[in-house]
């Protein structure tokens, strides 16, 4: 099998050909404006000296939807309906919004009668008649997009799928999100995540076509797929209506690239950047999540996202007077120009890094000149910040592995405290394209289940986490357990237990 | 009197959190919904004790069911509103003002949110004094009050009114199954209590107490000291234990979380090992196997880097944490408080004890 990986990132596009299991090629372009031009360089430059064998999948991973709910650009305004009434009425859909965010994006809200009771029951019929009137009014309005949440609806759709049947109708070419295809318990967080996905859902379909436009362009035939949180792939058809599922794809590239090129499981990894250092855990390969909530450009929500430590300590990272203050200003991108050792005059960890001879880059005669006092004064500065960070993040005594990846890899010691032994890889620079090459497809499910056994509760869960890995476009006969989580929950009769799973399988039919 | 004005909601709402002692967490969606009454224009009034006269009457209030049903529908005053209506309508008199049944958790802001829609001022006080997790656990049971009538509503147009029971675990039981049936959420009003009866057994100054906590924390946080030195001076508390989660183990028995979590010593307590026990709070604290802190004192366990309070639910491995134990309030720890809220109330045998440090406090 042969695919190419893409790590569309701030600074550089990132591409790999992968055969096999082996990384036959590696480019680096830069990152443009446009996203795409950037995607059709690499792909140019990955498509250059190969001989024209068949090419089974590109998958793409890219930070573009979450840099514009950051800068808040690219995105459109998204009506919100709530079915919950006379329940939730409390905190209006956008409630505890950054106010620059909710201006550009709150379209006209609605509450209307529905949801569900933590056991299925229904709180107060679904008011169909109001949901018509809801339908015809956005149909009149300007709004392109809307999020649709209901009460509980993680445990029944059922509400939510009425509700998009009465939109398809009255308003056909309106973008739907529902509330339940991204998961969680925690109505607000639910709902936050379901409308931002909504503000996206264009500037998705218009990146996704850009993308498939740029595979055409370099003659591929091969399916597109996006890369998720998780570290797996959805089908493009599937990101275009999923955009928020991509916002932390980038780290989450690197671990599992890291995963990969060291061909271990459990390990923690470290990817130092040009300006900030991302360490995280691998558990069977994946990520660990994060358990609460996590905000994105202000909001609060709560969906799958890798749990990361990122610490202002990268390439670019400046070093300045003496003793010296290390960060967190950074040049990032632009040290290969301002450097000292490229014929700059910012002193950066990359100039010590090199005037220690970690690194043969640049010209080392130009940090000749640099204090040996003032090189152990950064080194122990590096040791104590990624010590630290590591011993946060090991969930045990014991030492573990560190895998080191990205372009400022090589400031990372031999020797560290809390570390059985710092793993380099090749490639590494590449990592998070690795990453993306290798992706599989997941299936997750988060829900209550009464009056059953542990035992039969997580069976069940797990049936349906592989039939919506399934709909996602794994083969079933692939599929494997990666999470399983029971929580017994307080107050609630018959043994209630809230099962999370998550399974992951590759790619069907490729 | 006096208002309680916009900048304490968010300090009351730390405070709240951290006297949770891990079954309240954080009320992040309360204080959204107080901040939302506030921005319309609603301020809720805070009272002393001292103020009401002694044939007054108080609605005690408070949500009952499960917490994470809050999650979904949001926090309902409404259903706590018709409840204390409902009370009302059946003594046939109106409320003077409204109190929390607990300080610690979501709780803490009913009252609030209650007094703010009704125009009832709030009564600076509490019956806990922190979180329990069973109605019975309040210094009005202690003080052998009758817990009855007491009402219950929820936001479709269901009340009830449970007029008379047996005891106070009775009123527990028949309030329970009700509240399953509703949805596993409800608004309640506690059996009315009189001025003189809040002025004599209530938890008295508990509002004062959290607002004054959370700020306490948030101006510690602030000048970058360590919050954890500013809670246990204003607590008068002690801190037991720093270190890492290395495992927590939950499961459901009588419709509560209980569990075990274990935490690997760190810095000065390198190389022991604290585990506590919790039953939606944490319960009982035990140094290298010793019992070192108990019910009724309150066991808080919070984040070391933020020194948010950490919920029995949201505990997790690797969270670096600082275990303080802090004085529950002296009708607690009476010889009729015991009872009803110390260990053998929660089914371990052994007598209370008090945390090192706690009398030289």
């Amino acid at each position: 099998m042969r695919r190419i990986g893409i790590d569309v990132g701030g600074t550089n596009t990132d591409a790999v050909l992968l055969e096999g299991t082996t990384v036959v090629r590696s480019v680096k372009r830069p990152t443009t404006a446009d996203v795409t031009t950037g995607v059709r360089d690499a792909l140019a430059g990955i498509l250059a000296d190969d001989g024209g064998a068949r090419i089974d999948a590109v998958m793409i991973g890219t930070t573009h939807f979450t840099n514009a709910v950051v800068q808040r650009v690219g995105l459109e305004r998204a009506a919100a309906v709530r079915i919950c009434l006379p329940a939730a009425a409390s905190l209006e859909p956008f409630i505890d919004w950054p106010a620059d965010l909710r201006d550009v994006v709150r379209g006209p809200v609605f509450l209307i009668g529905g949801g569900h009771e933590y056991d299925g029951r229904p709180i107060v019929p679904f008011d169909r008649a109001a949901m018509r009137r809801v339908a015809t009014e956005i149909a009149a309005s300007d709004v392109r997009s809307v999020a649709v949440t209901s009460v509980f609806s993680p445990l029944t759709s059922e509400s939510e799928d009425e509700a998009a049947a009465i939109l398809a109708e009255l308003c056909p070419g309106v973008a739907v999100t529902l509330s339940s295809s991204l998961g969680r318990i925690g109505l607000l967080e639910r709902e936050n995540a379901a409308l931002l996905n909504a503000c996206l859902r264009p500037l998705a379909t218009k990146t996704v076509k850009a993308f498939e436009q740029a595979l055409a362009d370099s003659g591929l035939g091969a399916p597109l797929f996006l890369t998720q949180n998780d570290g797996t792939v959805m089908r493009a058809a599937f990101a275009e209506r999923f955009p928020v599922f991509s916002f932390a794809s980038g780290p989450t590239n690197s671990m599992r690239g890291a995963a990969f090129l060291s061909r271990m499981t459990d390990a923690l990894v470290c990817d130092v950047g040009g300006t900030t250092t991302d360490i995280g855990l691998l558990r069977n390969g994946f990520p660990r999540e994060a358990n609460s909530t996590v905000e994105v450009g202000g909001v609060r929500t709560m969906f799958r996202m890798p749990d990361l430590v990122s610490l202002a300590l990268g390439g670019g990272t400046r070093v300045e007077g003496d003793p010296p203050v290390i960060g967190p200003k950074s040049v990032g991108y632009e040290v290969t120009r301002l450097a000292r050792v490229f014929g700059g005059d910012v002193l950066t960890l990359t100039d010590v890094g090199v005037a220690r001879g970690l690194a043969a880059i640049g010209e080392p005669a130009k940090v000749e000149d640099l204090a040996p006092a003032l090189l152990d004064a950064v080194s122990a500065w590096i040791r104590e910040r990624i010590e630290a960070t590591v011993d946060r993040m090991k969930t045990d005594a014991r030492d573990v592995p560190l895998i080191v990846v990205g372009g400022g890899a090589f400031l990372v010691p031999e020797k560290l405290a809390g570390v059985s032994e710092v793993v380099r890889v090749p490639h590494h620079t590449v990592a998070n394209a690795v990453g993306a090459a290798i992706a599989q497809v997941s299936g997750e499910i988060d829900r209550i289940y009464r009056d059953l056994s542990r035992e039969e509760a997580i069976a069940t869960a797990r049936r349906a986490a592989e039939d919506n890995a399934v709909a996602a476009g794994a083969a079933r006969d692939t599929l494997g357990l990666v999470e399983v989580e029971d929580l017994p929950l307080a107050y609630m009769p018959g043994n209630s237990l809230r099962v999370r799973i998550r399974v992951v399988g590759d790619v069907a039919g490729v | 009197m006096r208002t309680i004005e916009a900048d304490e909601l968010t300090a009351l709402a730390d405070g709240a959190g951290i006297l949770g002692t891990g079954g309240g967490t954080h009320p992040y969606l309360e204080l959204l919904a107080a901040r939302k009454l506030y921005a319309a224009g609603a301020r809720a009034r805070l009272i002393d004790a001292s103020e009401l006269a002694d044939d007054d009457l108080v609605g005690v209030v408070s949500f009952m069911g499960a917490p994470l049903v809050s999650k979904e529908r949001l926090p309902e005053p409404q259903s706590v509103c018709a409840a204390v209506a409902a009370m009302q309508d059946y003594i046939g008199r109106k409320f003077t003002a409204v109190m929390s049944i607990e300080i610690g958790g979501e709780n803490a802001f009913l009252p609030i949110l209650v007094g703010a829609t009704m125009d009832l001022p709030v009564v600076d006080g509490d019956a806990m004094g922190r979180a329990f997790p069973e109605a019975q656990m309040t210094s009005f049971a202690i003080a052998g009050l009758d817990l009855f009538p007491f009402a219950l509503a929820d936001i479709r147009a269901n009340r009830m009114i449970i007029t008379r029971s047996a005891s106070a675990k009775w009123t527990e039981r028949l309030g329970r199954v009700v509240v399953v049936e509703l949805g596993s959420i409800a608004g309640t009003c506690k059996a009315p209590r009189t001025g003189a009866e809040i002025k004599n057994h209530a938890i008295l100054g508990s509002v004062t107490r959290a607002i004054a906590l959370g700020r306490a924390v948030g101006a510690a946080r602030a000048a970058h000291a360590d919050p954890v030195a500013a809670i246990l001076a204003h607590e008068k508390g002690a801190l037991l234990f720093r270190g890492k989660v290395e495992d927590a183990a939950r499961r459901t028995t009588g419709g509560f979380v209980r569990g075990v979590a274990k935490i690997a010593g760190l810095d000065a307590f390198a190389g022991r090992t604290m585990t506590i026990d919790f039953q939606n709070e944490f319960s009982v604290a035990r140094l290298d196997g010793d019992v070192v802190a108990c019910v009724p004192d309150l066991i808080c366990v919070l984040d070391a880097e933020n020194s948010e309070a950490i919920g029995t639910e949201t505990l997790r491995y690797g969270q670096r944490v600082a275990v303080l134990a802090l004085p529950a309030a002296p009708i607690m720890v009476s010889e009729a408080g015991l009872p009803l809220v110390g260990p053998r109330a929660f089914g371990f045998d052994f007598d209370y004890r008090p945390f090192a440090g706690r009398h030289a406090a």
